[in-house]
């Protein structure tokens, strides 16, 4: 019996770099978790959520950043699927849409703050809001610049049909980002009483 | 199949200036992982002499040396180093060596991030450290560093937020490298139940980092945020809720005090099968409670706030006495590994069987203290002074111990002196039993922990001069174990490449390895492949 017969695979199914993604995000995801089981304890502490004082949230700009995040998820797939195709000129489009509408969200969101009329040291409410909503921000920047930084290899022709790790690696981050946004739209817009 | 020397070629000299540099640049997962034992034995140094004052102010009754606001800082940095910069940076560095070699792969599987995650800590160390040079000086809210009391620091509250999030970052990063390592990167033939326990161990370890360490970043996120943002997370009287910090900090703090001891466990439980001359009694055992061990670890978090009166007490009772259940198989496992074994005394089965012997204490003490009623009557005592040091001593830095006597000829292709070994276990055996043991009686007479001065007529007066003695005789083995370092290091290259009759890939290759690593692997057929070599070559050992 050879022991290299029986041991050696022909083709990972992930590769390392692919795997190292998967497994920061469920590190971040476990960040986050810790966010939200904070925001569900200090509900639960409150008589009336949301706190008296605090200016109801207008869903309307955030009902716009959820299109637009959740379309930006779906170009960054059609990238993906692009450069698996051999469509490399495709890819690059669909993933500079994919940054364009990142951009585009952090703006909007800037604006959206600027609008809201209270502000981070008003009570838990402000605390948890602009907290988790900074945080997350935070992180489509760092998603912003690693698709521009993955972007500027694909221009450069370094991302092949075989070879697009960064890319694929990439997009499984900026959906995470994406689910995050979910879970804080849902939070923050859907299950808080106006 | 015979494993050839390596070359002298692949380490030509290298002028002296370069040579410095080629180790602060090193990609190099040996390398790394001697850097890791470095910095990790030098805040290990700070640490220690930390506890040494704190010792020196409690020998006697009454406030000797240091104000009660400096005795704070001590402990908190004491424990704050030790934990994150001394215990976990030490079983991390001998993973860092040790898992691509176990597993017959050239480097981990991220290089250049696992040089990225090493140099965060020495950064992180120093600025918590930093804290002693601002005004109001270093944190002093305990390890745990609870709110309310962590919102009203000085600016040596935010070092120690800062460098705990660097600490923290560095850690993930390294789990991550190790689970693809160690997932991606086996040999052909090292099939995961082959291999060895210490890799298994360091698994369970990085799975535990990755999931539980941003709980913590979060936690301290939330803490600066209210610190320096004026937010109100953890301050009741704005609607936030204090206790939150708690569950957030023991949320990770539990599978901590694994992540702290696992890779100890992987490493007796080799030395223990390869000084008794016998096979891992049980090794789908030792790989079942550790994953087991894993998880449960998840669920036991709150048994450090049963004082709180906030938390179900039966239900995470019953899961920390759960949690005893494979601890308790991996007593059964090692005992019976040795059990009619052909027991060789050297330095790193000492350090095992002393490992075994102080970890079983403070196992029991854990069980004990799973108990509600128990733990009412010894929280925040003495006693649970006397526990944590137990496991986190008395197992954990054994654990350390017998892995250097043991790794050392592989590292450095010296021996450390056996002499010199001995005469630091026993020396490391009393002084910790001397300085830890009291600790127990003082918690049960009530004696609080994190306390300055305490009164003369309360009793606890001799057993404290006893236990600073015990600190003092610790250094002392401590400090025969630096001595014995540095002679060492001075002496001729005399390690073969398998001097202990080991049974993991480590020893197929020469001592120290060739940068990269092997020259040729022998066959893995089971999860002791060295052994097999041995055996099946020049007429076999038995």
């Amino acid at each position: 019996m050879s022991a290299v017969a029986t041991g050696r695979r022909a083709k990972p199914e992930i590769t390392g770099p692919m795997m190292g993604m998967i497994l920061f995000v469920a590190s971040e995801a476990m960040f986050f978790a810790a966010f939200f089981a904070g925001y569900f304890t200090i509900k639960a502490n409150e008589p009336v959520w949301p706190p008296p004082g605090v200016p109801h949230l207008k869903i309307d700009i955030a009902t716009v950043l959820t299109v637009i995040l959740v379309t930006s998820s779906v170009c960054v797939q059609i990238a993906v699927r692009s450069i698996r195709a051999g469509a490399t000129r495709r890819a690059t489009v669909w993933l500079g849409i994919t940054i364009g509408l990142g951009i585009a969200f952090l703006a909007l969101q800037a604006y959206d703050y600027s609008q809201l009329g209270f502000g981070v040291k008003d009570g838990v409410f402000g605390s948890l809001f602009y907290v988790m909503t900074g945080i997350h921000m935070a992180h489509v920047v760092g998603g912003v610049v690693l698709l521009a930084l993955v972007f500027g290899q694909l221009v450069r022709g370094r991302l092949t049909r075989e070879h697009h790790d960064p890319l694929a690696a990439g997009a499984i981050y900026w959906d995470f980002v994406d689910v995050v946004w979910l879970c804080l739209f849902t939070v923050f817009y859907l299950l808080t009483p106006r | 199949m015979t494993i050839t020397r390596s070359p002298a070629a692949d380490v030509a000299p290298v002028p002296e200036r370069g040579r410095l540099l080629s180790w602060l640049t090193t990609t190099d997962h040996k390398r790394i992982g001697i850097l890791y034992l470095i910095n990790s034995f030098s805040f290990f140094v700070i640490a220690g002499v930390f506890a040494l004052l704190m010792r020196t102010e409690l020998a006697r009754p009454g406030t000797q040396i240091f104000a009660p606001h400096a005795y704070e800082e001590l402990f908190t940095l004491h424990g704050t180093l030790m934990i994150f910069l001394v215990i976990f940076p030490l079983l991390a560095g001998f993973g860092n060596y040790f898992v691509p070699l176990q597993i017959g792969a050239l480097d981990m599987a991220f290089p250049r991030i696992n040089a990225l995650s090493f140099w965060l800590l020495p950064v992180g160390g120093l600025t918590i450290l930093s804290g002693f040079l601002v005004p109001g000086g270093a944190a002093a809210c305990g390890w745990t560093c609870y709110a309310p009391l962590s919102e009203q620091l000085g600016t040596g509250g935010d070092l120690w937020i800062v460098g705990l999030i660097l600490v923290g970052t560095a850690s993930i990063l390294g789990g991550i490298n190790f689970i693809v390592t160690i997932l991606r990167m086996r040999a052909p033939g090292m099939t995961v139940m082959r291999m060895p326990v210490f890799t298994w161990s360091i698994l369970a370890t990085s799975l535990l980092v990755t999931l539980a360490a941003p709980v913590l970043t979060a936690g301290l996120i939330m803490v600066f945020a209210d610190r320096q943002l004026g937010t109100v997370f953890f301050d009741p009287s704005r609607g936030g809720v204090a206790i939150l910090w708690q569950h957030v900090f023991w949320f990770f703090g539990h599978p901590e005090v694994y992540m702290l001891i696992l890779g100890a466990w992987g490493i007796v439980t080799e030395i223990v099968a390869v000084f008794s001359g016998k096979p891992i009694f049980s090794y789908p055992g030792v790989v079942l409670s550790f994953l087991l061990i894993t998880a449960l670890s998840f669920s036991v978090w709150a048994h450090h706030m049963f004082a709180t009166g906030a938390v179900e007490l039966p239900f995470f009772s019953i899961t920390t006495e759960l949690i005893s259940i494979p601890t308790g198989v991996l007593f059964f496992i090692w005992l019976g590994t040795m059990w009619r074994g052909k027991l060789r005394f050297e330095p790193p089965m000492l350090f095992a069987l002393g490992f075994i012997a102080m970890f079983l204490i403070g196992g029991i003490d854990g069980v004990w203290a799973a108990s509600p009623a128990m733990d009412f009557a010894i929280h925040d005592t003495y006693w649970v002074v006397a526990h944590l040091h137990y496991v986190l001593f008395g197992g954990t830095l054994f654990g350390v111990m017998a892995a250097m006597f043991y790794w050392f000829p592989k590292m450095t292709g010296r021996f450390l002196s056996r002499r010199l070994g001995i005469w630091q276990f026993w020396l490391q055996l009393a002084g910790f039993n001397l300085t830890f043991f009291p600790m127990h009686i003082l918690g049960l007479r009530g004696m609080p922990r994190r306390i300055a001065d305490y009164p003369p007529d309360l009793g606890w007066s001799f057993l404290n001069l006893v236990a600073s003695i015990g600190a003092f005789v610790i250094a002392t083995a401590m400090l025969l174990f630096f001595i014995n370092i540095f002679l060492t290091l001075r002496k001729p290259r005399t390690a073969p490449d398998d001097p202990w009759g080991g049974n993991t890939l480590e020893w197929a290759t020469t001592s120290p390895p060739p940068a990269h690593n092997f020259d040729a692997l022998p066959p893995i057929r089971s999860d002791r492949p060295v052994f097999d070599l041995r055996t099946q070559g020049s007429g076999g050992d038995r």
